[in-house]
This record gives structure tokens, C-alpha cells and sequence, in this order.
């Protein structure tokens, strides 16, 4: 594999049953770069997510990580206390549903600090310090810090719930279906939103989404599903202005055009 | 003390069972170690655990003293030390110096203890992050990786809502630098008690069946932030009858007329004091 791959998956392969969730999947994600993995529902593109980010293990196949030292790690063979530690750090996943994320009872800043706190912060002014500038950079008001997340909406929530992500700085963030429940005004507000932090702190990310829109505007690359298999992978605007794959042609001819 | 009972009630196995327990839990200081724990004569809650603690330490030679809430002349104080007298034969007793096990609930005797004694806890809730992770599996994964950031954000939240931590009892300590450790519902005011203290301290728990230790000269740090660092919390007065400013006090409501008195919650203690000539403002009223 390259010199500076993040991320490299080979041959990726998990069935449940019958039915084959990944065939023979290859991948490879680049610092700083935004793979957006896109296909009809019960393509497998949440299931690469879930085997990419270790939380699931392959049939067959393998996912190496190069950590910050540039050692490569079989993320499978990690042991767990390192896995967990990646997650808490060095990495970050954003779900459709920021409730599954967040800690509901617990105010905006505790959740945005619990990061920072499960990695040996113990100073309580700093961490609300920086739990209020990242409220900022996600476009929430500085004094809703103590207020708790059921007395937010959902875009809000969903920023939150990216503050919290993010406020560790991690390399890496996976991204199931981010914008999915919103509302199309506060989606484009919170796609902005994403487009500018990715790009500004330089985070590669590994989008899973069924909306082309989405892909088109936050990746630089992207790989088409079908049925648990890659059926087209390249540079975006290649992809979707000049799809060559059959399911290709007919998912971005799905998109109705403005 | 012929009860037709085995030597303090238990018999041998089970005995030697709970000893190996908390010879592991010694070994592990601040590690809940699970054991079987058996049925007593008494509901859970009561103390069950540390009777079976007690039990299975205590020897024929040994004089033993229970408080509940510091008081020796509680119902769950006098039943214990009554049940060891009739099943072990033991020679109970109130005072704190002259005890070698001291079997207590919510409480740390105010006298420093020494190391031929052993202190002995009740336990109601062994797991200090029962109320933030709900499930068993997550917190003992938690407790081996080490991973006690939860805790930390109970305590911002505290901050954040009342300015200051509000846990007033059981407040979670962290025991050799390693494990997170539910204090028993001791007030927060004891907890400094527990650093490098001489006397072995032992924690039963009879209905979730954890036994957990921590040995002598073992350290014991409250959690707090840097900038927000433990501090006790007692009530601003002086003992009624001994005249103490820095015992543990109980608030004893008089009257319906707003009366109330300020006692020490250690009653050897306070009766030590009046002993020794000390007098509070409301000695001579009590009497």
C-alpha cells in the first residue's frame, strides 16, 4: 500500500447468512480526504462503515491504520483497549441519529467535554473553555453550554453532536447518513457546516450516504454499492458528471435535476 | 454463647470461601471481587455483607464494635454485635481504641485508627458508576481499560449546575491510582480518613456479592478537578455536649419550635471527650 495511505481495506468480505452484506471490498482513504460511499439502502454501505471502524469484524479481510508515528495497525487485531482508545481520540463517528451519540441527560458542555475528560482532563475551566469554542464553531450560542440537548432541535443536536466528535481532533471521522432527518434548509446549513471544519482542520472522513447531493458536495471521492459490492469507485465529479456502471447511470438519473 | 451454630454462624467453607475472596481483593486493592455470597438472619440492606466479612475474620480473642451512623446504640449496631456475641463469643465493646474489628455503616470513627485493626464496611451499591452506565458488562470493561472519564463528567455537571461537586456521601475515590471505588455511603467528610490509613479496610456487599479492600498505607484520592479541588463539608458548629469543631456532626431536631442540637455523629467519640473534661453550650440542658 501507498507511502501515506490513512486507511487501506482489502478484500472485505462479511455475509449475514445468505445474504452478502460486503464481497471482496477494497479501500483507501487519504489524510485529509473525504470518501463518500453511496448506494441504494441494504447496498452494505453501513456495514463497510461498521467493519472499517472495527466495530464489527470481517468474514475475510483485513483494514490497516496508520497511526500519528506513520505505523501501520491491523485494526482487527487490535487489542481492544487500543481500539478503544482510538475511538476516543484519534477517531470519531458521527451517527444519523445524534441521540445515539449524545448523552441526553447531561448539559452541552459535559458532552462536548466528555472527550476531552476520558482523555485525562481535569481542569474544569479549560474544559468548558473549550467546550464553548467549539459550540461556536458549530454555530451554537455560547450560553446555551448549560442547557441540555432535549431542549435542542434537531439540526442543533446534530452539530452537537459533531462538537463532541471533533473536539478531540481526531484524523479520522466516519459518518453514517449525517444529514439524514433534516429538514432540506438546515441540511445545507449543517453540510456547509461539515464542508468547512473537514477542510479547515484538515480531517479525512469516511461518509456513508444514499443522497447524491451530499456526496457531490462534501467528497473528493466515491464509491458506488451494490448488493455488498463496489460497482464504481473514483474521483466524484468523474463519477457522477460520467458514470459508467449501469447503477451508476441510473442513480444519479434517480436525482432530480434543479 | 451455645447456639448449636457453627463458630460465628457461617460454617467453614463458606468461611474460608469469603477469605480467599478478600485475600484476592487485598491483592487487587479498590477491584470488586465477586463471592457467593450466603442468605444471613437479617433482610439485605441490613448489612449482610459485612456480617459475612465479618464473620469470616473474626476470631475467638477478637473484640468487636458495630456503629451504624457512628452510633454504637443503634437497632443494626446492637443486633450485629449481639448475633457475633451469641455465635462467636466475642467480648463486644463501644470503645474505639479498645476494638480490633470494627464492623461499620456509613461512618469512619473519628479516632485514627491503628494497624492491628481492621475496619469493616457495609455496602449497599459496590459500583460507583451504577448510576451512569446502567449495564454490569459495560462498567467492569470500564474498570479494566481503565476508563473513568463518565465519572469525571458527573462531576462537571455537578459544578455546572450547583457550583460545586454535590455528592455528599459515598463519593467516588480513586484507590492506588488505579481503581474507581465506591466509598460505601460514608460521608464525604470521611473519605480523607481513608488515605494511607494504618487499619485494613474491608467492603462487603451481601446482595451484589462483591468483597473489595483497601490495604494499609494505600492511597485514596476524592475526584475533583484541578481548579475545583475536594473539599470537606461540614456543618458550621460545635458538638452540643462535647464542645468538638472537628467531628462529624448529626442535627438532632428538638422541638416543633425550630429547636435543634449539633452532635457528634461518633458517640465514643463524643462520650471520650465529655469524659475527658471537655463540655459543649448544651451539655448541662442534656442532662
Amino acid at each position: 500500500m501507498n507511502e501515506d495511505t490513512l486507511l487501506s481495506a482489502r478484500g472485505l468480505t462479511l455475509h449475514f447468512g445468505a445474504v452478502p452484506a460486503l464481497v471482496d471490498v477494497d479501500a483507501e482513504l487519504w489524510p485529509g480526504e473525504v470518501l463518500a460511499v453511496v448506494g441504494e439502502s441494504g447496498s452494505g454501505k453501513t456495514s463497510l462503515l461498521n467493519v472499517l471502524s472495527g466495530r464489527w469484524q470481517p468474514q475475510s479481510g483485513v483494514v490497516w491504520y496508520r497511526d500519528p508515528e506513520g505505523k501501520l495497525a491491523d485494526v482487527h487485531a487490535m487489542p481492544q483497549p487500543t481500539l478503544r482508545a482510538l475511538h476516543r481520540s484519534d477517531w470519531g463517528f458521527v451517527h444519523q441519529n445524534p441521540r445515539e451519540n449524545l448523552r441526553m441527560g447531561v448539559t452541552a458542555g459535559g458532552n462536548v467535554g466528555e472527550r476531552l475528560m476520558a482523555q485525562g482532563a481535569r481542569h474544569y475551566g479549560r474544559i468548558r473553555e473549550e467546550a464553548i469554542a467549539w459550540l461556536g464553531q458549530v454555530e451554537i450560542d455560547a450560553d446555551r453550554v448549560d442547557d441540555l440537548p432535549r431542549t435542542f432541535s434537531g439540526g442543533m443536536l446534530q452539530r452537537l453532536q459533531i462538537a463532541r466528535t471533533l473536539v478531540t481532533h481526531p484524523r479520522l471521522v466516519f459518518m453514517d447518513e449525517p444529514t439524514g432527518g433534516l429538514d432540506v434548509s438546515v441540511q445545507a446549513r449543517l453540510l456547509d457546516l461539515i464542508r468547512s471544519l473537514v477542510a479547515r482542520l484538515g480531517i479525512a472522513a469516511v461518509l456513508v450516504t444514499h443522497d447524491l447531493t451530499v456526496a457531490r458536495l462534501l467528497a473528493h471521492r466515491i464509491m458506488v454499492m451494490q448488493r455488498g459490492r463496489v460497482v464504481e469507485a473514483g474521483l466524484t465529479d468523474q463519477v457522477l458528471d460520467d458514470p459508467r456502471h449501469a447503477y451508476t447511470q441510473l442513480l444519479v438519473s434517480s436525482v432530480l435535476q434543479a | 454463647m451455645n447456639t448449636g451454630y457453627n463458630f460465628a454462624y457461617l460454617d467453614e467453607q463458606t468461611k474460608r470461601m469469603v477469605r480467599r475472596a478478600i485475600l484476592k481483593a487485598v491483592a487487587i486493592p479498590g477491584h470488586q471481587v465477586p463471592f457467593g455470597s450466603r442468605e444471613m438472619p437479617l433482610p439485605y440492606g441490613w448489612g449482610t455483607g459485612g456480617i459475612q466479612v465479618t464473620a469470616s475474620i473474626i476470631g475467638a480473642d477478637d473484640v468487636l464494635k458495630v456503629i451504624d451512623q457512628g452510633a454504637d446504640d443503634t437497632t443494626n449496631a446492637v443486633s450485629i454485635r449481639r448475633f457475633f456475641a451469641r455465635t462467636a463469643g466475642v467480648t463486644p465493646t463501644t470503645r474505639t481504641a479498645e476494638a480490633t474489628v470494627i464492623q461499620t455503616r456509613h461512618r469512619i470513627p473519628e479516632l485514627p485508627l491503628r494497624e492491628d485493626q481492621i475496619l469493616v464496611y457495609q455496602v449497599p451499591q459496590p459500583e460507583p458508576l451504577s448510576r451512569l452506565e446502567s449495564s454490569r458488562a459495560e462498567t467492569r470493561r470500564m474498570h479494566a481499560l481503565s476508563e473513568y472519564g463518565l465519572m469525571h463528567v458527573k462531576l462537571y455537571e455537578d459544578i455546572t449546575r450547583y457550583g460545586h461537586v454535590s455528592i455528599s456521601h459515598d463519593y467516588p475515590v480513586m484507590v492506588n491510582g488505579r481503581y474507581l471505588m465506591a466509598p460505601s455511603p460514608i460521608p464525604a467528610f470521611d473519605n480523607p480518613k481513608m488515605h494511607m490509613m494504618p487499619a485494613l479496610q474491608l467492603f462487603g456487599a451481601g446482595r451484589e456479592k462483591r468483597i473489595y479492600a483497601v490495604p494499609p498505607y494505600t492511597a485514596v484520592h476524592s475526584l475533583d478537578f484541578d481548579d475545583h479541588p475536594f473539599r470537606l463539608t461540614r456543618a458550621p458548629h460545635a458538638c452540643g455536649l462535647c464542645g468538638a469543631t472537628d467531628s462529624y456532626l448529626d442535627e438532632v431536631v428538638l422541638d416543633d419550635r425550630g429547636g435543634r442540637l449539633f452532635v457528634c455523629s461518633d458517640t465514643d467519640h463524643c462520650e471520650t471527650r465529655r469524659a475527658a473534661g471537655h463540655a459543649g453550650p448544651d451539655a448541662l440542658a442534656a442532662e
